[in-house]
């Protein structure tokens, strides 16, 4: 079945698309750069990064920007899914969501709509699973955004590697925070793994941090044979 | 040792619809496609579920044949949305359109072991069993029959997902 895969960038759905590569035929990537910073669908930080992504992994790209308002980026997501059916043929969409219910809803429907299967592989999955499973296929992660308590600046730019996970878990135990970001703690951005035809290096980077709310910004890369 | 059986066509269908349900019960299981159940498998378990499948998935109710077992089965079984459907369908219920997709209000109509009074539950299904008298309803949301059971034997159909939101439905029951 073809599939596009709904891509921020950030580990799960870099992920998701990992399970889809591994089950199923993906043709296309689909990414909605939301200009609100604080969108209930869609991940921000270094979303611009989508394209660079894309280029690594070798998969082309649909992109569409919305301002975020809350059901106003649902219409851009569904022109955008729209278009892949149109340009790549797809059957089916796949989505990254793992506990949001709001999230997994709106996709539904949009599928429903649009006569196209859905998938969420990571639906339910638990957090620290996933995570490990991460390090595990050798994905390059880093944290891009924080936006809780008690997260703070050096975190920014951190390569998720095991003592991470462990100071993630730690910090669920004791502040209730999710480990995997689901409740939008902690946004990630993935350089490498193993569906990564090439890596990206990061050339240039910005913090900007207040408190305990921050993103790494990502200004320029390039792409390196592996 | 519980069976759970996946009802899925795609393989991308069995994280989203099967691996929850194995998080929830962590140990002593097994999981088997519906296609491949044999004779050993219902004998050595204790209980079955049957899991649902995504909104497309229609695919076993052209293969209702796989499911006759369920008549002569007389282990608790739990069907969840797509497992509901079949087993309605192979006690000759209909199946009748019936969308929700999201969070929806089940109101419980008879008391039951699984669940009580009125609860929210997230559903993913375009269509709903119309049961025969064989059945008693247990549950209900605005529009769907949402929860049925049998009236001679401990087999539950759920059409709701007790694996995402409502895991205690899935702990009660095995």
């Amino acid at each position: 079945m073809k599939l596009g895969v709904l891509f921020s960038g950030g580990k799960d759905s870099t992920y998701a698309l990992f399970k889809a590569m591994e089950k199923d035929k993906v043709v296309c990537l689909i990414s909605i750069v939301s200009k609100n910073k604080e969108s209930y669908m869609f991940h921000t930080p270094n979303i611009n990064l989508a394209e660079m992504q894309a280029k690594a992994i070798g998969l082309p790209l649909i992109q569409k920007t919305t301002k975020g308002e809350k059901e106003k980026e649902l219409k851009e997501l569904k022109k955008a899914i729209k278009e892949a059916k149109v340009k790549f043929d797809i059957e089916g969409v796949v989505a990254g969501a793992v506990e949001s219910v709001y999230q997994a809803t709106r996709i539904q429907i949009i599928c429903d709509d649009l006569g196209l299967w859905c998938f969420n592989p990571l639906w339910k999955k638990n957090q620290e699973e996933l995570l490990r499973e991460l390090l595990a296929k050798k994905f390059d992660i880093i944290i891009s955004g924080i936006f809780a308590y008690p997260l703070v600046e050096s975190w920014l730019g951190k390569k998720i590697n095991k003592n991470v996970v462990n100071e993630l878990i730690k910090l669920k135990e004791k502040y209730k925070i999710s480990p995997t970001g689901e409740g939008g703690e902690i946004e990630t951005t993935v350089l490498n793994g193993p569906i990564f035809k090439k890596k990206i290096e990061i050339i240039d980077s910005e913090i900007e941090a207040e408190k305990h709310s921050g993103v790494f910004v990502i200004k320029k890369t390039k792409l390196i044979k592996k | 040792m519980i069976l759970i059986i996946d009802m899925n066509e795609r393989k991308l269908g069995f994280d989203e619809f099967v691996l929850p349900i194995v998080s929830i019960i962590k140990k002593n299981y097994f999981v088997k496609h519906y296609k491949k159940v044999k004779k050993g498998d219902l004998e050595k378990c204790s209980k079955v579920i049957i899991s649902g499948t995504p909104l497309k998935d229609l695919d076993y109710v052209n293969h209702l044949d796989y499911f006759e077992w369920i008549k002569d089965f007389d282990k608790p079984i739990l069907g969840i949305c797509a497992g509901m459907q079949a087993i309605g369908l192979v006690y000759g219920c209909s199946l009748v359109k019936c969308k929700e997709i999201g969070m929806q209000e089940i109101k419980t109509l008879k008391e039951n072991k699984l669940f009580s009074s009125k609860f929210q539950a997230y559903t993913l299904h375009s269509n709903a069993i119309k049961p025969t008298k064989e059945f008693e309803i247990l549950a209900k949301s605005k529009k769907c029959v949402e929860a049925i059971k049998h009236k001679q034997k401990e087999t539950y159909g759920v059409l709701f997902h007790p694996e995402v939101r409502n895991k205690e439905i899935i702990t009660k029951f095995i």
